[in-house]
């Protein structure tokens, strides 16, 4: 990965999260605000591979825990494993279907969901397993479904010039002109 | 893919995850003055102009969808309100209608204590059905047989006498009205003592007529009328009186005036609103007291 491509990569994680803790966190729909991080890191984990996926979930989740004063690692955490699996969907199903990123959103907010809440439980918060609390997570996961491809489609944006070939355009230039395929030029 | 490909994607991810877990041991570990945290609340201090402008700047966009938020929610509660507004509605409707039975049955323990109606046995009855036509002066009541109720004996309610009954089977009763065509008690007015008879007034209901009066000249617009009782017979079984003296009956209404003394005619309101009866009492034994006073 090239420097340029990593201060877009830093600079996607830091605008992304001063959004997410500034704005989004702040708008409740269906009762329950949206969570951003976890469909940054996926879609940057679904674009660019398993390492750049897991470290830029790393760096989120650092970035956040720090500017809330959460425990430190535990965002860090959960995100480095959403990051780490989206990568690896992409290196070993590289999926070209149009709603895959929705399902990988909807998928990687469940995780960090359920993974965050996990954690919590484990470092000892006293919080009731009830019904609000799954009725919050199935919420937000529907949230994050609907807003899975918008986000995806910024991060595709932003990190377009810096990408290996995306699934549909190398298929379509396969099919089309010929062209090789990146395992071919690997 | 080569062996030293995913050697390093899992040498990152591993680095990745032990960092993560020690600083969250370390954070965990150490108190709140510890350098951990004093790096984050530094790193906070850095941050917060930032996140601070951000905020700013980004109030439209979060008004923008707080506005769409703000609707949701709105509908959801406005929704919930209304249930609510239904549910508080059939509660006033519930409490009122008892607060009313528990009036009417505070009147008919008054009544039955201070004006000695306990001496006869009241058994109460709820109203449960009557007939919508103005024709028929009559209603049914949840009480029957074998309860103590009998054909004949006198209904009344906190207001006054309501009529007596009619038919009787094991678990019900036909009650009819004293506006009922058939229906005729012996009366007095309670101020001037003026012996009659009370019954309905002919095609005008709900309306009575009080006749027979000897002096009916002495009666006065206002007066109230009460059952008459039984005269002081000796022989009280058979001349046993169907309404116990005292009950009220109605007011004078009114009193049209002809040109001789028989032509005067006395209407008498009823003091009981026998449109809208809910309970009621029977008097399962109205010879009480003349049997108390028999020899």
């Amino acid at each position: 990965m090239t420097p340029q491509a990593a201060g877009r990569l830093a600079l996607l994680g830091l605008l992304g999260g001063i959004f997410q803790l500034t704005t989004v966190s702040q708008v409740a729909i269906f009762g329950v605000p949206a969570d951003l991080s976890p469909l940054l890191v996926a879609s940057v984990g679904f674009l660019c591979g398993s390492i750049p996926g897991a470290v830029f979930g790393f760096s989120l989740g650092l970035f956040v825990d720090t500017v809330l004063l959460q425990t430190l690692g535990v965002n860090s955490l959960v995100l480095t494993a959403v990051g780490y699996g989206a990568g690896r969907v992409r290196e070993l199903r590289d999926p070209a279907h149009t709603l895959a990123p929705v399902l990988v959103g909807a998928v990687a907010t469940a995780v960090a969901a359920v993974g965050f809440s996990l954690l919590q439980f484990l470092l000892g918060v006293e919080a009731p397993i009830s019904l609000s609390l799954l009725r919050a997570i199935l919420m937000t996961i529907a949230l994050n479904t609907l807003l899975a491809l918008p986000v995806y489609a910024v991060c595709r944006r932003v990190l377009l010039p810096y990408l290996p070939d995306d699934p549909r355009r190398r298929r379509r230039r396969a099919y089309t002109t010929g062209g090789l395929s990146p395992l071919s030029r690997a | 893919m080569s062996d030293k490909v995913v050697r390093r994607r899992r040498a990152v991810l591993a680095v990745l995850v032990l960092i993560s877990l020690c600083l969250l041991t370390a954070y965990f570990g150490e108190s709140s003055s510890g350098s951990l945290h004093s790096v984050q609340r530094g790193a906070m201090e850095v941050f917060a102009p930032i996140q601070e402008g951000a905020n700013r700047a980004l109030k439209p966009f979060r008004d923008l969808f707080g506005w769409f938020g703000d609707t949701l929610d709105a509908k959801e509660e406005r929704d919930k309100l209304r249930a609510e507004r239904d549910a508080l509605r059939k509660d006033v409707a519930r409490v009122t209608l008892e607060n009313r039975e528990l009036e009417q049955i505070k009147g008919l323990q008054a009544q039955n204590s201070a004006g000695g109606l306990d001496d006869y046995e009241p058994v109460q009855a709820r109203v449960i059905a009557r007939s919508p036509s103005s024709w028929f002066q009559s209603f049914q009541i949840n009480k029957g047989s074998s309860d103590g109720v009998r054909v004949d004996q006198p209904v009344v309610n906190s207001a006054g006498l309501v009529g007596k009954v009619k038919e009787v089977s094991d678990g019900n009763a036909v009650v009819m009205l004293l506006t009922d065509p058939e229906f005729g008690v012996s009366a007095q007015t309670l101020e001037s003592g003026e012996p009659g008879s009370v019954g309905p007034a002919v095609g005008d209901a709900g309306d009575l007529r009080f006749e027979l009066v000897p002096n009916a000249k002495e009666v006065r617009r206002g007066e109230r009328i009460i059952t008459a009782g039984t005269s002081t017979s000796a022989k009280v079984t058979q001349l046993s009186s169907l309404y116990p003296r005292g009950i009220l009956i109605g007011t004078v209404s009114r009193i049209e005036t002809g040109e001789g003394e028989l032509d005067r005619v006395i209407h008498v309101e009823p003091v009981a609103d026998l449109r809208s009866l809910d309970l009621v009492e029977v008097l399962t034994q109205p010879d009480a007291d003349l049997r108390a006073q028999a020899p």
